[in-house]
């Protein structure tokens, strides 16, 4: 039997999986002050009458992290970044204990300034002496040659507890983004750290030994033990987990949209056979631009809670939300009032929906029934519409390659998932208006906690091999080879291939089901000085896609 | 946070599938490294720039510009469409006001293909500044134009298209003629007969610095410029006067060519030429979008650049100085030039020959232009190519008046298509081209 749990903003949703299907499932108020013992109680509910023995699979995912970036109670750490030419790297200061120096290193990977280990030793004094414990280091191209972080963190190491370097964060081209994940990391480690052994502590006092798995925004998994060095890949595992609930009951070889309708926001993603998209580059949410791999989601101020509203005749819905809706004792009307006036949704107070969807009739001059259709209709039409705005923009983003620009894929959906507590009804709504097959989720209260515990490990290796200066490298992975000038790109994709699967039962794969690999990226260059060629470079990127485990593709059917 | 001051959009098209072939300079590495430096740099998350999908250009996009012999299926490629077509996503973005300015970075490049193309010459096959310009005038209804072109070869096949259209000004700054590819571009070459002195010329000294282009730009550019009141202003900006540029012998850099944006403010530039694919295409695009975007550019600085060693010598300012008095003083003198060029309705006849370095070709031109003040003039070109074919090609300008209407249909009627392998007939005032 395996378990995913999901702890939520507002609620802890935990299941029980076997392979006949869902045995248990659990929901709980959060406590946001407390998540240990949000934890603790979930898993307490769930394991009752259960033998700890059979578990065989855990992952959890939770706001901890998200939350410490949202109350901004960060731990202040150390920033240490070496530039060279461009833009100033003072633009992408994290705040105090951001120290930029001496050292240079070009997008070939070749030192053009050396590293002035005098600076470094004066700056690991004045940050000991403010009392930081944990730093991070960043220079740029690090991806390229990783030899000067490599060097301040020998200078830094007698002086911190530990130490993060920006080349581990990812295999992408990126330097400011590499700077506030590498200063993520650092931030939420100590957090993460404590929280995460406690839990384990007292998931062995209860006799479950088996290794938890840690929920990251890819929707894919990854051990506790490698989470330690990146605990900023936990941020934003829960609308992941949601998203990867609904893979089971979406359509393969064809694209379908999930929408999550929550009370304050719905949440949109896009699945491709299955598989959902990632980020190019990683999360983005407003100004905060990262490196962390994550699903394509986008967060849209329309859900169930949202306000509405009569601007000038025009019904406006959203995009803040005052409170619950008015049958839930709320101060203002809402969709799901919309949906108790026709008498939809049940257990509440209609009379205090019908009294806050009157207000709105009156002034748009229609019965309480009609305005009630016309505010569902508006808020599905919200929601549709902000999903094709971002398909088009998925659609219509840059390539640079002919073959690319011919030939690119072009996503178009045939169905649509719909996820959260009025998911029923809005199916309904939406295929009604828009005649695209659209569905309620099954057990969509608890798919975030089934999309947790189906979740299988996920991980990406960037390679770059260069013949003329005889080197391939993977620095993410801290691994670096003297190449041959014969040696061609079959040889980069067998040892991209090794990567991988060393990474993936590193990070807690099963090694007999590892999953399916896929080339993400691959380019070759004849690099040319004076008209004759002098080498070539190749460039891999090959990932295990986000997906469901083994054995589970067809129990919740 | 980094904020743009001006909104900049961007096209990014490297092409890395594609090359002239596997060696040549124009080839899938070229922008490789400027991928690199902009991805790493983060300028795509920059707020207030915005990249574009190239858009693919169409055959009629192409045939505002160019006569294309003997069609444009054979002597174009999709990454030629997708290069014009980025060009064009700029313009629609810039016109539309989505962003303040833009900077088309693709390849292959255009400056080098004249109103004519029988195929490549100078790695290129069609004029994506051209095709583009003729796209705005269509489409936006703008009338007047200025196109700086800073590559360090001289823009002939920009300065061919605009030859006679007394309506864009064509400037070409460039290494001189007598050291270097295409060989032309000398002050006296200032425009047809009824558009003399919109094409000025500004041919430098092999050795001149971010100095000497500077001063040009202060003393000729931006006077002109200031004068003539474009409605919009088009750089060509090749980079191939970086002082690590294996096919020039210049001593500009990436301070440079930032300082020069800032100062020429064009509301579209476009990447030309430039070949030192590692030492300078990465800083110099960097400098150029920091410097459109209105951001801070003072860290854009080559790791090897060295101050003392590319000071340009007091022989080269002196010559420098005498080219911007020269070219000067025949922009002063633009109206008694078009008055002397000839009397209204006459026929004013050109022979010219054309080399296609790329792709090996020979042409001989003989071109007739009608004397006019009211308009460019309409012109018939009789064009040999040799491998190739025999054409007649007819052109009526964009702001025609009737009597060149009139007389551009009397070259088309008249043509003895017996002749010809084909005659064709770009008229411009009703966006018509048509062969016989």
């Amino acid at each position: 039997m395996i378990i995913g749990i999901d702890v939520g903003g507002t609620h802890t949703d935990a299941v029980l999986l076997s392979s006949n299907g869902i045995e248990k499932k659990v929901k709980v108020s959060t406590d946001s002050a407390d998540l240990f013992n949000t934890i603790l109680s979930g898993f307490k509910q769930l394991l009752k009458d259960i033998d700890p023995k059979n578990i065989k699979r855990i992952v959890i995912s939770t706001t901890l992290t998200t939350n410490a970036i949202v109350q901004q109670n960060m731990k202040p750490v150390g920033m240490i970044v070496s530039a060279g030419p461009g833009v100033d790297p003072k633009s992408f200061s994290t705040g105090e204990h951001y120290y930029c120096v001496a050292g240079s290193i070009n997008h070939r990977g070749r030192e053009k300034a050396s590293v002035n280990t005098m600076e470094i030793e004066d700056i690991a004094k004045k940050l000991k002496k403010a009392g930081i414990e944990y730093v991070g280091v960043v220079s740029k191209f690090c991806v390229r040659n990783p030899s000067h972080e490599i060097l301040i963190k020998r200078i830094l190491n007698k002086y911190f507890k530990k130490i993060f370097l920006g080349h581990h964060v990812s295999g992408n081209l990126n330097f400011p983004r590499r700077i506030a994940t590498t200063h993520l990391n650092a931030a939420v480690f100590s957090l993460h750290k404590s929280f995460f052994e406690a839990v384990k502590l007292s998931l062995e006092q209860k006799g479950l030994m088996v290794p938890i798995q840690i929920l990251k925004a890819d929707g894919g998994t990854m051990s506790l033990e490698s989470s330690m060095a990146f605990p900023g890949q936990t941020v934003l595992s829960g609308p992941a987990a949601s998203i990867m609930g609904a893979i089971p009951y979406a359509p393969s070889k064809q694209d379908a949209i999930v929408l999550d309708i929550g009370g304050t926001t719905t949440d949109i993603a896009f699945l491709v056979d299955k598989a959902p998209l990632l980020e190019p580059m990683g999360i983005q949410r407003g100004q905060y631009k990262s490196l962390i791999r994550s699903l394509q989601t986008d967060s849209k101020g329309i859900g169930g809670d949202s306000t509405v509203r009569v601007i000038g005749k025009e019904l406006v819905i959203g995009p803040d939300r005052l409170g619950p809706a008015m049958a839930f004792g709320g101060p203002e009307p809402t969709p799901t009032d919309a949906l108790f006036v026709l008498g939809l949704m049940k257990d509440g107070d209609r009379k205090n929906s019908v009294k806050g969807i009157h207000k709105i009739a009156m002034e748009m001059g229609l019965t309480d029934n009609e305005t009630a259709d016309q505010i569902f209709k508006k808020c599905c039409s919200i929601i549709l519409k902000k999903t094709f705005e971002m398909i088009d923009k998925l659609n219509s983003k840059p390539v640079y390659t002919v073959h690319e620009f011919l030939e690119g894929y072009k996503i178009s959906p045939r169905k649509i998932l719909v996820l959260g507590g009025p998911a029923k009804y809005f199916a309904k709504k939406i295929e009604e208006l828009y005649h695209i097959k659209t569905i309620a989720v099954p057990e969509y209260s608890v798919a975030n906690a089934i999309g947790a515990a189906l979740a299988r490990t996920t991980c990406e290796v960037s390679l770059n091999a260069d013949t003329e200066q005889g080197i391939v490298t993977a620095h993410e992975e801290g691994f670096a080879e003297p190449i041959s000038k014969t040696y061609s790109e079959d040889d980069l994709i067998e040892t991209a291939h090794t990567l991988l699967k060393e990474k993936a039962i590193n990070f807690g794969a099963d090694p007999d089901n590892i999953g399916e690999v896929e080339v993400v990226e691959f380019q070759k260059f004849n690099i040319v000085r004076n008209f004759s060629p002098r080498g070539k470079i190749f460039r891999t990127k090959m990932q295990l896609k986000p997906g469901i485990i083994k054995g589970f593709e067809n129990i919740l059917q | 946070m980094l904020k743009a001051l001006n909104k900049t959009g961007l096209v990014f098209f490297p092409a890395f599938d594609w090359a002239i072939d596997p060696t040549h300079p124009e080839r899938e590495e070229r922008l490789l490294y400027t991928q690199d430096q902009v991805t790493e740099e983060g300028i795509f998350d920059i707020n207030g720039i915005i990249e574009y999908k190239p858009d693919l250009v169409t055959y009629q996009d192409i045939q505002r510009a160019h006569f294309c012999v003997p069609d444009e299926k054979t002597i174009t490629t999709q990454s030629h469409l997708i290069s014009a077509g980025g060009a064009k996503a700029i313009a629609d973005a810039v016109l539309n006001k989505e962003v303040k300015n833009g900077f088309a970075l693709v390849r292959p490049p255009g400056h080098h293909s004249m109103r004519i193309s029988h195929g490549g010459r100078g790695f290129c096959h069609i004029n994506i500044e051209a095709i583009m310009v003729e796209y705005i005038r269509s489409q936006f209804g703008i009338k007047k134009i200025a196109i700086i072109d800073t590559d360090c070869h001289h823009g002939d096949g920009t300065n061919d298209i605009f030859w006679h259209d007394p309506d864009i000004l064509f400037i070409s700054l460039h290494q001189d003629g007598r050291t270097m590819y295409p060989g032309s571009g000398f002050p006296e070459e200032l425009g047809g007969p009824n558009a003399k002195g919109s094409n000025l010329n500004i041919p430098l000294p092999p050795g001149t610095s971010t100095e000497g282009y500077l001063y040009v730009i202060r003393n000729c550019v931006l006077p002109a410029i200031e004068e003539f009141k474009p409605d919009l202003i088009v750089n060509s900006a090749g980079q191939d006067n970086h002082y690590t540029d294996p096919l020039t012998n210049m001593n500009f850099s990436a301070q440079g060519y930032a300082k020069l944006t800032s100062l020429l403010k064009p509301d579209i530039a476009v990447l030309e030429g430039g070949y030192s694919i590692e030492g300078a295409l990465p800083y110099v695009n960097l400098g150029i979008i920091l410097a459109l975007a209105g951001l801070d550019y003072s860290g854009v600085i080559e790791p090897d650049f060295n101050l003392e060693r590319l000071k340009q010598s007091v022989s080269i300012t002196d010559k420098i100085k005498k080219t911007t008095d020269l070219v000067n003083s025949y922009w002063r003198q633009k109206k008694e030039l078009r008055q002397k060029a000839g009397t209204p309705g006459d026929i004013a006849v050109r022979h010219r020959e054309i080399f296609y370095d790329t792709d090996n070709i020979f042409e001989r031109q003989k071109e007739k232009v009608r004397i006019c003040r009211d308009c460019g003039g309409c012109f018939e070109i009789d064009s040999n190519a040799q491998p190739g074919h025999h054409i007649l090609a007819v052109h009526i300008p964009i702001n025609a008046c009737k009597a060149c209407i009139e007389a551009g249909y009397k070259f088309f009627d008249q043509a003895d298509k017996s002749k010809f392998n084909k005659v064709f007939l770009q008229d411009r005032t009703k966006n018509n081209y048509e062969i016989k």
